[in-house]
């Protein structure tokens, strides 16, 4: 709370001058204007002593006391208290986005050769998916980064398309009686199938009984890990980036 | 004082071996086998086993749950866990809770657990989300004191068991969203005054400081050793294992071996000095803490009786070590699915693929950044020889998202793979290698393990927790839970019947032969 209080008292000034760019964007500004010449654009230093973004004032959000003191004290740069204050708005926001792992943002994903990806997927992928076909289009739908997961891991569909990539299963008992469906649930002990006719199935699991066989059509996916360098990985990627 | 301190000299001597009518540490004794010397139950009986009590708890913080991942400690008959910023104390043979303690943490840091309470005599131990090491009156649930050790503004945040060493309060930091770095710390068990500090980076000038490039570097390399470590009262050595090196994915800017980061180091208790350290990833930019618990093992190899820790390390390597002074014994892959190094160097220690390290363009590396196994403990049982080891097989892509001269923070992006597959391991104490494999039948097998004289391990999966047969892995018994296992479980003896207890989400389960 005591943190929040502190940034408020900067940030508070700074929201109340009617503006209608952000804060981020006005401290950005201030900052490339004046201080990125020491500092670097993106406050990482133009040298190691520079970097802002391992300054424990800054991280602690105690930019205000030195930039109300002037500067550098050499040579102070004029700030007045409302651009002090975007520029420690600023500040806050990058060190929070540091700590934001979750939203950083992809580089560039698309490095591969598109018609060795191409001859890849002629000689692994093309026995159960079609460019024209299924896959038609997907290059289009996705960004690189979900496209890269998903072609290396599809999930489950859902609804009308579940059957496609839904694992089957065949539960067979001691005395030789099978019962085969569709899997929902596995656990250590438990097992759920619905049968052909969408009746809801349960099996309790020992050891050894009843027998389980499970098929799971994504398996070829998951069985490429081993064996895949990660440059075909990107060439694949960049090959199904073009089937717009 | 001098009374207390006599008492836990007595506690210390006995703590070499797991006591039977307690479980005083994190770990049960300062070995961390969580090994308990109880055989009333055992292979024949435990078909029998079934529930004592179940008790819910619930959070001091409105509208937070709870995730018990602390492992209790029993003593006298009560039991003290943890959950984020919460004690409680709980009667160990009706689950009747005694006293409820909360903390409200200040800050923004990630919610995390907490891996419970250290005791000694009446006064309890534990470390707040928010870096505060407080101290409680075991009796009353009441505070004692409250000494801040690190910063949360500096996104340092605490989740350690501390481990009592005579009169030391040993606890650690954790944190690494932001560059900072780690260190373990040593209080007074009276006043809570700090006794000394290690850190996990060397300064200027230290051994070790060569393995980075620069001060810059350095004081920003993480390496926090967030799981309480181990003990050995002969040699007046403590075991701990540090995380990774920070910016987490990018080694540009701490281009070397990045010590004392992602290490086995033994520091003595009283002092803090480091003896010896086993860097068991140089240079990592996976993530992969080698925080793992460093299990003491006193064992046989070629012959001669050694001194020996082992870890399954989060990077899928088994080290075995010589606790004396931290020269390799044996060094085995365990993951089968494990591809970021293909050779040991000299001194045991695996040489990283750098083809394997994060690109933006994306990196396919096993195993993923939760690792081969994670935090949940493992097991070594003397009766069988085995080290047991909860482990997942995955893959994950790794994106480097920074390629700044200077990255920050974690600097890099993960993309879970499926399709993994998890398996309970038992490895030969000397060699790393796997005598037995249990696989799961779901895609998580990093849960906390107990083995008992009984040739009992108890460990959980999904929503059960499971008895398999230590010499074997073959399930013996199940019950199922609410939620699945969270923490370590325990075992102990009162009123002459045997207890295993287990955390589960918001409750602890305790079974016993009825």
């Amino acid at each position: 709370m005591k943190r929040f209080l502190l940034v408020m008292a900067l940030v508070i000034p700074a929201l109340a001058r009617q503006d209608e760019r952000g804060l981020d964007e006005r401290g950005a500004e201030i900052f490339a204007a004046k201080c990125a010449g020491c500092h670097g654009g993106g406050a990482r230093g133009l040298t190691v002593e520079t970097d802002l973004m391992r300054s424990t004032a800054v991280r602690t959000d105690q930019t205000g006391p030195v930039l109300r003191a002037g500067h550098p004290k050499a040579n102070p740069v004029p700030l007045s208290e409302p651009e002090q204050a975007d520029i420690a708005a600023w500040l806050h926001a990058r060190v929070q986005a540091v700590a934001d792992r979750g939203k950083y943002p992809f580089l560039n994903i698309l490095t591969g050769d598109p018609k060795k990806g191409q001859a890849f997927f002629a000689a692994t992928c093309a026995r159960c998916h079609s460019v024209t076909g299924d896959l038609a289009g997907i290059g289009a739908k996705y960004d690189p980064s979900v496209l890269q997961s998903l072609w290396l891991s599809p999930r489950r569909r859902r609804g009308a398309e579940a059957v496609k990539t839904a694992r089957t299963v065949t539960v067979t008992s001691r005395d030789g009686r099978v019962v085969a469906g569709t899997l929902e649930r596995i656990d250590e002990f438990n097992l759920v199938l619905r049968d052909q006719d969408g009746k809801y199935r349960s099996f309790a699991l020992h050891d050894e009984e009843p027998k389980v066989e499970i098929h799971d059509p994504l398996q070829p996916h998951y069985d490429l890990y081993r064996v895949l360098r990660d440059t075909q990985i990107h060439d694949v990627t960049a090959y199904l980036a073009t089937l717009q | 004082m001098k009374r207390l301190l006599c008492i836990f000299v007595l506690a210390a001597l006995r703590l070499r071996a797991q006591p039977a009518d307690s479980w005083p540490t994190y770990n049960g004794d300062y070995s961390g086998r969580r090994f308990s010397p109880l055989a009333n139950l055992n292979t024949d009986n435990v078909r029998h086993l079934s529930l004592a009590w179940a008790s819910r708890v619930t959070n001091g913080a409105p509208g937070h749950g709870v995730r018990i991942s602390a492992t209790p400690l029993m003593v006298n008959g009560i039991l003290y866990f943890t959950d984020l910023d919460n004690v409680w104390a709980l009667d160990a043979r009706s689950g009747h809770e005694l006293w409820r303690f909360y903390r409200e943490s200040k800050g923004e840091m990630p919610r995390t657990g907490n891996r419970g309470v250290a005791i000694l005599g009446d006064r309890l131990y534990f470390v707040t989300l928010d870096n505060f090491l407080v101290c409680l009156d075991a009796n009353t649930g009441k505070q004692r004191w409250a000494v801040p050790f690190a910063d949360p503004k500096l996104y340092f945040f605490s989740t350690v068991a501390p481990v009592m060493i005579r009169n030391h309060v040993i606890i650690a930091t954790g944190g690494d969203s932001i560059d900072i770095p780690g260190y373990v710390e040593a209080h007074d068990p009276e006043t809570g005054a700090l006794q000394w500090r290690w850190r996990t980076t060397p300064a200027k000038g230290e051994p070790g400081f060569e393995t980075w490039p620069d001060e810059y570097a350095a004081n920003a390399g993480g390496g926090h050793p967030w799981i309480s470590g181990t003990y050995d009262p002969e040699l007046n050595l403590y075991y701990v294992g540090t995380g990774n090196p920070d910016p987490v994915g990018a080694g540009t800017s701490r281009k070397g071996d990045n010590l004392w980061t992602c290490s086995i180091v033994a520091l003595n208790p009283d002092t803090g000095k480091l003896a010896w350290y086993f860097q068991v990833s140089p240079h990592d930019t996976h993530d992969w803490d080698a925080v793992e618990t460093p299990v003491l093992i006193d064992g046989m190899i070629d012959g001669r009786p050694r001194k020996l820790l082992a870890q399954a390390s989060r990077n899928g390597y088994y080290f075995l070590l010589d606790r004396t002074n931290g020269k390799s014994v044996a060094t085995a892959a365990y993951l089968a699915t494990m591809n970021w190094s293909a050779q040991l160097d000299p001194l045991g220690r695996p040489v990283p693929d750098p083809a394997k390290e994060p690109k933006a363009d994306g990196t396919l590396v096993s195993p993923p950044t939760s690792g081969a196994t994670n935090w949940p403990s493992p097991s070594f049982s003397p009766k069988t020889g085995l080290f047991y080891v909860g482990t997942n097989e995955a893959y994950s892509l790794f994106y480097l998202t920074d390629e700044d001269a200077h990255p920050q923070g974690f600097a890099f992006r993960e993309a879970g793979l499926g399709g993994g597959k998890a398996a309970l391991l038992a490895l030969d104490y000397k060699t790393g290698k796997t005598v037995w494999r249990h696989e799961w039948r779901t895609p998580n097998g990093v849960y906390g393990i107990l083995t008992t004289a009984g040739n009992l391990l108890f460990t959980g999966n999904g929503n059960y927790f499971i008895a398999l047969d230590a010499a074997t892995g073959k399930t013996l018994w199940h019950a199922g839970l609410i939620s699945p296992l969270t923490n370590g479980p325990i075992s102990y003896q009162l009123d002459g019947r045997q207890y295993v207890v287990a955390g589960a989400g918001d409750a602890l389960y305790a079974f016993v032969l009825n």
